[in-house]
């Protein structure tokens, strides 16, 4: 029993440091991970979940707005990008929120095929990531239904910051 | 019986015709002396101006007088009386006293009278002579005129061609000139050229040598010459059997050029450049040159030679223009391609910044877990040897990137407060292993008077003292290396382009780090610093290194406004590297800034406290209030500014406010919550929740009364500290 739980954990370590270093998720997500504890157990689901509804009512409102080439109403389009951003920060979507920031720039030079573009991609990715999430949560119900502790901690090298490195050549 | 009459008898002759003449004559003579005087008086009242009335009473009495002896004697031609005679007497009489009187009289008048002669014929000379002098002064204006005219008409186009035929034509125009000339000089110099005649449409373009006695004299002298007419620069017409050819007059006229003019002189005619004009007047008309068309004849030459310069600096000045804006198209074209290079560097920067370290660290990482797995001996060592290679790479990638910040001058010094002493120490046992191992004795002195605390970039300075340091571990095989720490205040070693003058809160730190090894050529010490130079003497190509450590090291000590160099007495008789850099001294004695992973536990109790998130965006605003429920605290969330004004109590002691959104709204509510709660006790604390941190942000937060700002997305750990450094100190501007 013991080595499936450890080898679950071991799956879920890899499979979420997979997660930052393939770019989806950055610092951020650990941060969040960080104040889910035995009080609130869900933090995370829930913040996450709520950031995907988030996601798919601003991703609507802006393809409405970016259909008739017309009258493109940048200005509503330029506030949905940044609370998509500012969402996106704040749960660590890292690639979601790098396309926010060409996105941005495209509505500042209000460049309708660009923000069509920017505005697929971030479909794309958020409902990739979504996917990849969902497989997370459920790697770790089966930790938690196999009865084991969900990893909390991480090998401090997934901190991808770059520090003070000792200059030594020798 | 005769009687005896009292009668007189005339003793006349007995011709009667001499006696009607006389009586007539007398007659006359008594109307004529009666109306002389009449008539004066007539004419003496009519003028205004008589002083002598006097005298012509008396004059008039005279007269009369001898008018009535006259008339009376017309009586006396015939028998008269004794009474006639009588009568006659007595006129005669008076007639005599009245004329001896007078007589004496004009003795005295007749003078007077001559005098006011003499004095009537000088005023008159004089009215003559003004009269003249009137006639001058009138000539005079009229060629001040002519002058100021013909100026104005010179001066008024900056047109060389205009300007010298305009001349000819007003001056042909003013002084009824038959033909008029001007001679150039050409390129060479040593030719006159007729450019411009005024009668002839096309002058037949034929030169004069310059040399000519005639044109010397004329040269040589600033006032108009007058010349004959058969010189060659006057002959210009056609000679058609004129009899008399008018009189001809060159003038000079001076070609300035703008060196000639100095700020506050008149131009000084060193030029040896002159034209020739050639005025002649018509044939046949026996006219003369006046004094006063001379003079104009001169003014109106400078004038000339004022209005080509002036032409002449504006061409000039055109010509400079015209450059000038080609040069800045130029210059503007090769800015944006300059703009274009440097946007697609950086954006090339940005892009391989992450790139390249994203698979670096993963193979760090990845290799460094391999570490901690089951390896075999050789299966280790592979392991180890990548893991150097891979931070070797990491390093030289850091580096490069680093430098063209560095050059780009784009970095900037992230200032904080830390331990200078504990810097060392840290430095020093980083580098231990590595001394020990090479058998080098490695010793720290920090002078006494070394501050504690001190304000400063702490990786950066980390980074100068470890290459260094570093540095002088690699090139020693042997000796011992010390490194002196110590508080500079005048300077006598350093480079002499190099002062250093302590200021209040600041102070000069001086590393010097010497070494007993290799030791460097003292000729090569200015490539040291150069990037990618290596001393080829020493180089053991196994120690690796780009040679960017010490170039990367100047840069960052000359950011804090230092200085850094090398002694050394030659090879093999080590060296010694000393560096200075600016560092402020902290009045704080306890540590503060950059957060390390957790070296202070915070022991302060959020339990309970009550604090207010707002923030538009449904997602943040969960997440920030997680993290202060993690944290302790009693968390209310609104999402707008009025319901955040309506919901704020004295009980909340923090409010947090994201102003992310863009516009000024969101700093209103600070102003709001101000005005709501004026007992400063009683008001919450306000923090700004922002997603830039430039100072503009900064200042702006401040300028609205909130009490902090902090980047989002906020760590734990950050807010954490934040909340402790808030609620102890009211204030926080540093947690960024």
């Amino acid at each position: 029993m013991n080595t499936v739980v450890a080898k679950l954990q071991r799956q879920f370590q890899d499979y979420l440091v997979s997660l930052y270093q393939q770019g989806f998720l950055d610092n951020q997500f650990t941060e969040l991970r960080k104040l889910q504890d035995e009080g609130t157990p869900d933090f995370v689901a829930e913040v996450v979940s709520l950031f995907f509804d988030d996601c798919s009512k601003l991703i609507n409102s802006m393809s409405r707005s970016l259909e008739r080439p017309e009258n493109v109403d940048f200005k509503q389009v330029d506030s949905g990008v940044h609370q998509l951003k500012g969402s996106s920060s704040s749960v660590g979507a890292r690639r979601v929120k790098n396309v926010c920031i060409s996105f941005k720039e495209c509505c500042d030079v209000q460049n309708r095929e660009g923000c069509l573009r920017c505005l697929q991609q971030v479909d794309y990715e958020y409902k990739m990531l979504k996917t990849k999430l969902q497989d997370l949560f459920n790697l770790e119900q089966q930790i938690v239904q196999a009865g084991g502790a969900i990893p909390q901690h991480f090998p401090s090298y997934t901190i991808l910051r770059p520090d003070i490195r000792p200059c030594l050549d020798a | 019986m005769m009687e005896v009459c009292n009668c007189i008898e005339p003793q006349w002759p007995a011709d009667e015709l001499l006696m009607k003449y006389q009586y007539i004559s007398d007659f006359f003579i008594a109307v004529a002396y009666f109306s002389i005087p009449l008539e004066l008086i007539y004419f003496v009242k009519k003028s205004a101006v008589f002083p002598y009335r006097w005298v012509l009473v008396q004059f008039g009495a005279f007269i009369v007088l001898c008018g009535a002896t006259h008339l009376i004697n017309l009586w006396t031609f015939t028998t008269n009386s004794r009474t006639v005679a009588l009568v006659m007497t007595t006129a005669k009489v008076l007639t005599a006293v009245v004329s001896c009187a007078t007589a004496l009289m004009l003795v005295h008048i007749i003078p007077d009278l001559l005098s006011v002669k003499t004095r009537e014929l000088f005023l008159k000379n004089k009215a003559a002579e003004l009269d003249r002098e009137m006639g001058l002064i009138r000539t005079q204006e009229e060629t001040g005129r002519h002058v100021r005219m013909l100026t104005h008409e010179i001066r008024s186009t900056l047109d060389r061609h205009t300007i010298l035929k305009t001349t000819l034509v007003e001056l042909g125009r003013t002084l009824a000139l038959e033909e008029c000339a001007l001679w150039m000089p050409t390129r060479t110099g040593l030719e006159l050229q007729l450019s411009y005649t005024l009668r002839q449409q096309h002058p037949v373009e034929y030169t004069v040598p310059i040399q000519l006695p005639v044109i010397n004299q004329v040269f040589g002298t600033s006032r108009a010459v007058k010349i004959s007419p058969n010189s060659p620069v006057a002959r210009l017409r056609p000679v058609s059997g004129k009899y008399l050819l008018g009189e001809v007059v060159a003038v000079r006229v001076p070609l300035l050029h703008l060196s000639n003019f100095q700020i506050n002189d008149w131009p000084e005619l060193s030029t040896k450049r002159y034209a020739l004009m050639v005025l002649m007047l018509p044939s046949d008309s026996a006219r003369q040159w006046h004094v006063h068309e001379l003079e104009l004849v001169e003014v109106v030459a400078d004038q000339v030679a004022v209005a080509l310069s002036h032409a002449a600096i504006l061409e000039e000045s055109m010509r400079a223009r015209d450059l000038l804006m080609e040069q800045n198209v130029a210059l503007d074209i090769a800015r944006r391609e300059a703009e274009t290079a440097i946007r697609a560097r950086n954006d090339f920067l940005a892009v391989m910044n992450h790139e390249m370290r994203t698979p670096m660290h993963a193979i760090i990482a990845l290799s460094s877990l391999l570490q901690e797995t089951e390896l075999t001996p050789e299966q280790r060592l592979m392991v180890e040897t990548v893991l150097k290679s891979s931070s070797l790479l990491a390093t030289l990638m850091n580096d490069v990137l680093d430098l063209s910040r560095l050059e780009d001058g784009s970095l900037q010094l992230e200032l904080g407060t830390f331990n200078l002493h504990t810097l060392f120490r840290e430095v020093l046992n980083l580098i231990k292993p590595i001394a020990v191992v090479k058998k080098l004795p490695i010793t720290l002195n920090l002078a006494p008077d070394l501050p504690e605390f001190v304000v400063g970039d702490e990786k950066r300075l980390m980074q100068i003292i470890l290459n260094i340091v570093g540095n002088a571990v690699k090139f020693s095989k042997q000796g011992s290396i010390s490194v002196t720490a110590l508080v500079t205040k005048s300077d006598n070693r350093a480079p002499p382009d190099f002062f250093v003058v302590p200021t209040g809160s600041h102070f000069y730190l001086r590393v010097k780090v010497k070494d007993l090894g290799a030791g460097i050529n003292p000729q090569d010490i200015p490539k040291l610093f150069t990037k990618f130079a290596q001393t080829q003497s020493l180089a053991t190509r196994s120690s690796g290194g780009s040679g960017l450590g010490l170039a990367i090291s100047k840069r960052f000590v000359n950011l804090m406004e230092g200085n850094i160099w090398i002694e050394s007495e030659g090879v093999g008789k080590g060296c010694t590297a000393i560096f200075d850099v600016k560092l402020g001294i902290s009045n704080e004695s306890k540590q503060s800034g950059i957060p390390k992973v957790p070296a202070n536990p915070q022991h302060v109790n959020f339990a309970g406290l009550k604090v207010l998130v707002m923030d538009e965006n449904g997602v943040s605003r969960m997440v920030t209030k997680g993290l202060l429920v993690h944290l302790g605290c009693e968390v209310a969330t609104v999402s707008s500014s009025e319901e955040c004004l309506r919901v704020v109590s004295h009980e909340h002691r923090v409010v947090f406010m994201d102003v992310c959104t863009p516009g000024v709204e969101n700093y209103q509510i600070a102003l709001r919550i101000h005005e709501k709660f004026t007992k400063r006790h009683q008001r919450p604390l306000l923090v700004a929740l922002t997603g830039n941190t430039d100072k503009s942000t900064k200042e702006r937060c401040m300028s609205f009364g909130l009490d902090g700002v902090l980047l989002k997305p906020v760590s734990l750990d950050n807010m954490r500290n934040v909340l402790s450094d808030l609620l102890e100190h009211r204030v926080l501007y540093e947690a960024m």
